[in-house]
């Protein structure tokens, strides 16, 4: 046995300035608002808990079909369906507060000033932990994506909210790119704490007897274990090209796909997808990440961040 | 609040080649189940299928007043309903619940008239039951594509359910959709306050809703559509509802329904 410190700090991580209580925070867009979880789960015991995107307006989202299940995966095009900036601080974030959750707010914008102008109305909320920067949800046309997939856009848009919060903030990249490690640098460069990817692939699936695209939205972005490996190899890559704190996923469904993506150099993980199927996940991966703190005689679980052994000197 | 149950598998009925009742050892989520409510059901551990696929409540099994399990009605379509066909006795079945809001289970002296089409059947039992429950008559209005594709109508007579069918090939009752008797049954009805229930393909929801309403009747529609988790996280299940005079906007299935006012809906 070992003589590991309080099992509270041994699962503590720290991404920037921010300490999170262990490394295991809900994906935006696979959470709701936290609150439709509140009968599964005590939001405080999650790391944190990116919420839906956010823009500044209300948004209907596109139409059904929405989602469509393909082998180990899911494709989703779900179109940012949400309440906006105002409704979410007035009607989510007091409760989101009161059960003593870690919120991380997703943010999107059609425009570089719509991201400036959310992050500024989030700065003055109560109870917002960290800004992720969405700059990668490939199912709307406007905004988003277009600042993700090019490097000025990104620098762009992570320096001017940069200059009205002193949130933690944390762009969301897209895996839609040549060279996802450059995109985590051009963040850093514009003064982000940390990166969080992937978010997901851009994907399509047909209906061949009617030849129909089984998404309203024709195209969506693919999640779940089939694309588990590709996001810890660009985990990977991120982590040796930054020095700010690269948050993994990408089809985490076990404490096991945890630690390979800490291995591979993330600081803290997100779950998405994976929560449609088992609500009941969360301790689960906690008791799991334990045994393994314990079974390999580690003291924290930040110790394993990074620690793949390639055999390269 | 749900329970997530590992409910091992009491019996498996085929009823047909396509249809079976699967009883599962689940008293924690049959003894809290209201009368309209799903659960979320995976048969599978490993990646495929992935996601649970959602199944209301058909009957809750008692034994001497206690809830002991509850059973499902599924006509195999996908690959989860075909491991639902399949399943053996004893094998484990994953499955959340009770999700969702129930029916506003009506009293006398109100009739309650449920309409169902295939495996629409499913929300019904358990309805029926909590109806009779409050002394309250009510009509079955179930339809088919054939009289080999009708079940439990013994079931509900014996518990003094009034049954009306249809097929479309005309093999028992009317020959033509549900809507034939139903609009039959509203024109003898002319004084009698009735709450109209209904389940099956949306094209049936709009046209019962319609049926109805010509005759000034509220209804009570259960939807399905393709959900992805049953707990208003994932935000695939929309449908889009009334919203003014004018408006509509998307609501969450699994969460603000599946029971929906038929009217409510924005059909089409």
């Amino acid at each position: 046995m070992t003589t590991a410190g309080s099992d509270t700090h041994r699962l503590q991580v720290a991404i920037g300035s921010l300490t999170l209580a262990n490394p295991i925070i809900a994906a935006s867009g696979c959470f709701g608002y936290g609150l439709e979880y509140t009968e599964v789960v005590d939001l405080s015991l999650l790391g944190g808990i990116a919420v839906k995107g956010l823009f500044l307006a209300e948004r209907q989202g596109h139409p059904p079909e929405r989602i469509v299940e393909t082998p180990s995966g899911l494709l989703n095009a779900i179109g940012l369906q949400g309440i906006g900036v105002h409704r979410f601080i007035r009607e989510k974030l007091p409760e989101l507060r009161a059960r003593r959750a870690t919120v991380i707010v997703n943010i999107c914008g059609s425009t570089l000033e719509e991201y400036v102008e959310l992050a500024r109305i989030l700065s003055d909320a109560e109870g917002v932990a960290a800004i992720e920067l969405n700059i990668s949800c490939p199912n709307i046309k406007e905004g988003g994506i277009t600042f993700g997939c090019s490097l000025h856009g990104t620098f762009d848009v992570v320096s001017a909210v940069r200059k009205v919060t002193r949130l933690p903030l944390i762009p969301k990249l897209t895996p839609n790119v040549t060279d996802v490690a450059a995109f985590a640098k051009a963040s850093e460069e514009a003064g982000a704490d940390a990166v969080s990817l992937v978010n997901t692939f851009l994907a399509m699936a047909i209906d061949v007897d009617t030849r129909r695209p089984k998404l309203s939205n024709v195209m969506g972005g693919l999640s779940g274990p089939a694309i588990r490996p590709i996001a810890v190899r660009m985990v990977y890559e991120c982590r040796h090209a930054v020095s700010i704190p690269v948050i993994g996923m990408g089809g985490i469904a076990s404490a096991k796909d945890v630690l390979e993506f800490m291995i591979a150099g993330a600081s803290a993980v997100q779950v998405g997808t994976a929560n449609f199927a088992d609500p009941f996940i969360w301790k689960k991966l906690l008791d799991g990440i334990r045994e393994y703190l314990d079974r390999h005689g580690i003291q924290r679980i930040s110790d394993i961040t990074g620690t793949v052994n390639t055999g390269e000197p | 609040m749900p329970v997530d149950a590992e409910a091992r598998v009491i019996s498996n009925t085929r009823l047909s080649p396509d249809y079976n009742v699967i009883a599962l050892a689940a008293p924690e989520i049959a003894m809290r189940a209201a009368p309209g409510q799903f659960v979320m059901v995976r048969l599978s551990h490993e990646a495929s299928p992935l996601l649970r696929r959602p199944f209301s409540v058909f009957e809750v099994l008692r034994a001497n007043g206690r809830a002991e399990g509850l059973t499902l009605l599924s006509k195999r379509i996908g690959t989860t309903t075909n491991l639902l066909f399949d399943a053996g006795v004893g094998d484990v079945v994953a499955c959340l619940g009770p999700l969702g809001r129930p029916f506003d289970v009506v009293d006398p002296p109100t009739d309650a008239w449920m309409v169902a089409g295939g495996v629409g059947l499913a929300p019904f039992a358990t309805l029926a039951e909590a109806l009779r429950a409050r002394d309250t008559n009510v009509t079955l209005i179930y339809g088919a594509r054939t009289n080999r594709e009708l079940f439990y109508l013994d079931w509900f007579r014996s518990r003094d359910v009034r049954v009306v069918l249809a097929t479309e090939d005309g093999s028992a009752g009317d020959r033509g959709r549900v809507t034939l008797p139903l609009e039959r049954e509203l024109q003898g009805a002319s004084g009698r306050d009735v709450m109209i229930y209904a389940c099956g393909p949306e094209p049936m929801l709009e046209a019962v809703t319609h049926v109805a309403s010509g005759h000034g009747r509220r209804t009570q529609v259960s939807v399905e559509r393709v959900m992805g988790c049953g707990l208003g996280g994932c935000y695939s299940c929309v449908i889009p509802v009334r919203d003014g005079p004018t408006g509509q906007h998307y609501v969450r299935s699994c969460i603000a329904g599946p029971v929906f006012s038929g009217e409510d809906v924005v059909w089409g």
